[in-house]
């Protein structure tokens, strides 16, 4: 039978649980967890929501001109 | 016509120039299909490639500058790169490379990749805006991130030293694993853990400062950033 993690270890791993860089128990652990407590799981709600407030900050397009000068640099070489 | 004799004695030649013939006909097949796989990765990529320069750089000429300057690189080496599959990968590590590069080549000095070192202080914009004794349909920190502007989220991560800001573009708007960005940094796992959790520090710091700027800090148990 495997021990219940407390809050305070399911903070301190929630990031990396977010990040996907526990292994599998430790990310299982942190799910059942998270499955059971309120007060964790809106942490890690919060958490996973600004991570991809984040993430979005690099959805832009590139200009034209930069496709262009790639295609020359292509084309030369 | 000559003999048999003389024509098998010829053969080899025959078979010599066939083959070196089509070795160049491969080579050629090679170069071609070399240049569509760049030519199409690229294409699929150039999006990535320059939301992430234009993070890096927070200059638009600069994020240019550094997307074409990378993928010239990446279009020299490419016939080292041994497993296509791995290009992705390949071409972002080149993009960070060729940026940190460029940034020691401007300071003339080490960068401050080199020396980051967290000092284990921690901030939660959770922890100040939470309030657990409210009902159900109250949640102040959802109000908050919905508040915050894209523009808010970019002065933020703008605002962090570079030694943060590098690994928290890496792992949170590329996905690296920890090990690529250690791989790609030249420093330990551990380093790239501990770099990242002062970048969420700071970040959320920031963000909570600017949102006491706007006026849109909601309930919470308030209290200066650090």
């Amino acid at each position: 039978m495997t021990a219940t993690l407390s809050c305070e270890e399911v903070i301190g791993k929630l990031l990396e649980y977010l990040d996907r860089e526990l292994d599998a128990a430790a990310q299982q652990e942190v799910e059942r967890h998270l499955e059971a407590c309120r007060g964790c799981f809106s942490r890690a709600e919060f958490e996973r929501r600004l991570r991809a407030r984040v993430a979005e900050t690099g959805d832009v397009k590139a200009p034209e001109s930069l496709r262009e000068r790639v295609r020359t640099l292509v084309a030369r070489y | 016509m000559g003999s048999i004799r003389e024509r098998r004695a010829a053969e080899p030649v025959v078979l010599q120039q066939d083959a070196a013939m089509a070795s160049g006909t491969q080579s050629a097949c090679d170069d071609h299909a070399r240049r569509q796989f760049f030519e199409t990765e690229v294409e699929r990529l150039m999006d990535r490639l320059y939301g992430m320069a234009l993070r890096l750089t927070r200059n638009r000429t600069d994020a240019e500058d550094l997307v074409a300057e990378a993928l010239a690189k990446a279009w020299a080496h490419l016939p080292s790169l041994h497993d296509l599959q791995c290009f992705e990968k390949w071409v972002f590590r080149i993009l960070v490379n060729t940026f940190i590069g460029d940034r020691r080549r401007q300071a003339k000095a080490p960068c401050d990749l080199s020396v980051g070192q967290d000092d284990g202080h921690a901030f939660s914009l959770f922890e100040k805006v939470h309030q657990p004794f409210l009902l159900w349909w109250s949640n102040p920190e959802q109000q908050l991130l919905e508040k915050l502007r894209r523009e808010d989220i970019e002065r933020a991560l703008d605002a962090l030293p570079e030694v943060y800001r590098v690994v928290v573009i890496m792992v949170e708007v590329q996905g690296f694993s920890y090990a690529e960005v250690a791989e790609t940094l030249s420093v330990p796992v551990g380093t790239v853990r501990s770099r990242l959790s002062r970048a969420r520090a700071l970040l959320q710091a920031s963000l909570w400062r600017q949102a006491g700027q706007l006026g849109i800090a909601v309930g919470g148990s308030g209290g200066d950033v650090p």
